[in-house]
């Protein structure tokens, strides 16, 4: 985001310093935990299971839209879980067609109809991403070219006829990046306009199969060098985006651009949040609008947005950092999970006391015992052995569960 | 990518992007898959005209009469263009 005024930063005026609170430009729905894939890359909370029984009604989310345009948010995406396991998207989208949001529907494109497309559109959705999951199995198909391609061709056709841009979203970890040059003909092949490479994040379910997912340092180096190459190639055609993995870089990065600065997230269940993770934090009680809790007061009262908004929450090394506004920080949510202390250096940042712990973690994942340990899946028998307080072995080296 | 803008061209929003009147921005903004751009008032003023049918020289003299005492008016208008159109913000549309 450029220009947008969200990085106000506390401002001194002229008779007291009176703080600018930011905006909730992007408002980010995940309208429900279910989905039908079992991604082992899955960012969603591993006992996502406890909040899949009492997710908002189709009002809710209307109210949520509403109260939020009045704040300022802008930008809208309509995540999950798959999205579209719910029936009421069409509703939701026409409703932020009529506030006059910017919005986009992340899916995995499982149960995208011509039907509900043409829906959409009439609503006024303004794009729809498409994730690419069980890659390897695609790139499969591709090359031989079977069925599960031949879907994603499908519904990426159907997207583009609706005069959409096609924006595709492949997660990368050790298993698809060695195919990376596959997988950008693939996107090449459905005709893709954007293509974002997301490195695997560690949280949630990634975070549990860490050792299993993380590429080396020597296939990460690879797979830009090809990305280059193609980007080269196909010029202007597509855009491809390649988000390094901060594991394997010295600095963190600036988690969700600050915490309560821009990003607003909803869950299936009401809960508001500053990040995806944060119910991973400590001490922390997130406002949930089923309790009646108002956007405005969450926002911009509510003791679990203000605490890490800005900089006054930090400690050494980062509240003398010359480089703080840069990162402000880093992950507050990733911090705890690995180092026990919320309110530290990010432990990616080489400056970080605890900066070893990432360099184990990538050790771990060379060292092909842990990493043939079985991948555990995202599914609702995980989740629920998860939230029972089984796996306790798995869940151990972190700080909280995932 | 800088090619020269001309006054007989005719530009309009790039594809997937939307320009609008944001009230809790009090200006205009242009939103796009990964974002959004505030514009200030001039290039606000600017993009608003660019409907795929105007020529930029059209969009200049109706620029000069909305804004009869803005200096300079037609440089600035060239470097909006040129940078809205560097940042793939706008595309020319086919023209004679
Ligand atoms: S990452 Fe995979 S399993 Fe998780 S919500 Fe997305 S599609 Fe579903
Ligand atoms: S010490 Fe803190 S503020 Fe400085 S670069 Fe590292 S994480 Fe960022």
């Amino acid at each position: 985001m450029t220009n947008t005024g969200s990085n106000a930063k506390p401002m001194p005026s002229a008779d007291a310093t009176v703080k600018l609170i930011p905006k909730p430009f992007w408002l980010l729905a995940e309208v429900t935990y279910r989905c039908p894939l079992h991604c082992a890359f899955c960012y969603n909370p591993t006992d996502y299971v406890e909040h899949t029984q009492n997710e908002l009604s189709t009002e809710q989310w209307i109210s949520v839209l509403r109260e939020a345009r009045k704040m300022g948010a802008l930008q809208l995406g309509i995540s999950g879980g798959e999205p579209l396991l719910r029936d009421d998207i069409e509703e939701i989208v026409a409703e932020a067609g009529r506030l006059g949001y910017y919005s986009n529907l992340i899916t995995s494109g499982v149960g995208l109809t011509e039907k509900r497309l043409a829906e959409f559109k009439r609503g006024g959705l303004d794009h729809i991403q498409l994730s690419m999951h069980d890659i390897t199995k695609e790139i499969n198909n591709f090359i031989t070219d079977t069925n599960t391609f031949d879907l994603k061709k499908k519904v990426a056709g159907m997207i583009k006829d609706y005069g959409y841009p096609m924006v595709l979203n492949v997660v990368i970890h050790r298993y698809n990046i060695e195919h990376l040059g596959e997988i950008l003909e693939m996107a090449d092949a459905i005709g893709a306009d954007y293509v974002e490479l997301a490195n695997t994040q560690y949280y949630g379910w990634s975070l549990l199969n860490r050792s299993q997912l993380m590429p080396t340092r020597e296939q990460l180096v690879k797979a830009e060098a090809v990305t280059n190459e193609f980007r080269a190639r196909v010029g202007s055609r597509m855009k491809i985006y390649f988000v390094v993995p901060d594991y394997y870089a010295d600095r963190p990065k600036k988690c969700m651009n600050g915490w309560g600065e821009v990003f607003m997230i909803v869950t299936a269940d009401g809960t508001v949040l500053p990040c995806h993770s944060a119910r991973s934090l400590p001490n922390m009680e997130f406002p949930n609008i089923r309790n009646g809790a108002s956007l405005e007061w969450t926002w911009n009262e509510s003791p679990a947005f203000t605490k890490y908004r800005g900089d006054d929450w930090m400690k050494e090394p980062c509240r003398s950092c010359p480089e703080k506004e840069k990162d402000l920080g880093g992950c507050r949510c990733q911090t705890f999970l690995l180092t026990g202390d919320a309110e530290g250096a990010d432990p990616v940042c080489s400056l970080s006391p605890h900066h070893d712990i990432i360099l184990q973690a990538i050790e771990d994942a060379k060292n092909p015992l842990l990493a043939s340990q079985p991948i555990l899946f995202r599914n609702d028998k995980n989740s629920k052995l998860i939230a029972e307080g089984a796996l306790k072995e798995l869940v151990a080296p972190f700080h909280s569960l995932p | 990518m800088s090619d020269k803008i001309r006054s007989e061209d005719v530009f309009g929003l790039a594809r997937f992007y939307r320009f609008q009147w944001e009230e809790a921005q009090n200006g205009y903004v242009l939103l796009f898959p990964e974002g959004m751009v505030k514009l200030n008032g001039g290039a606000g003023e600017v993009v608003k005209r660019l409907d795929g049918a105007k020529t930029v020289g059209q969009i200049v003299d109706e620029l000069k009469q909305a804004f009869p005492d803005a200096l300079e008016i037609e440089n600035d208008i060239y470097a909006m263009l040129e940078l809205a159109h560097d940042k793939y913000w706008i595309e020319r549309k086919t023209n004679a």
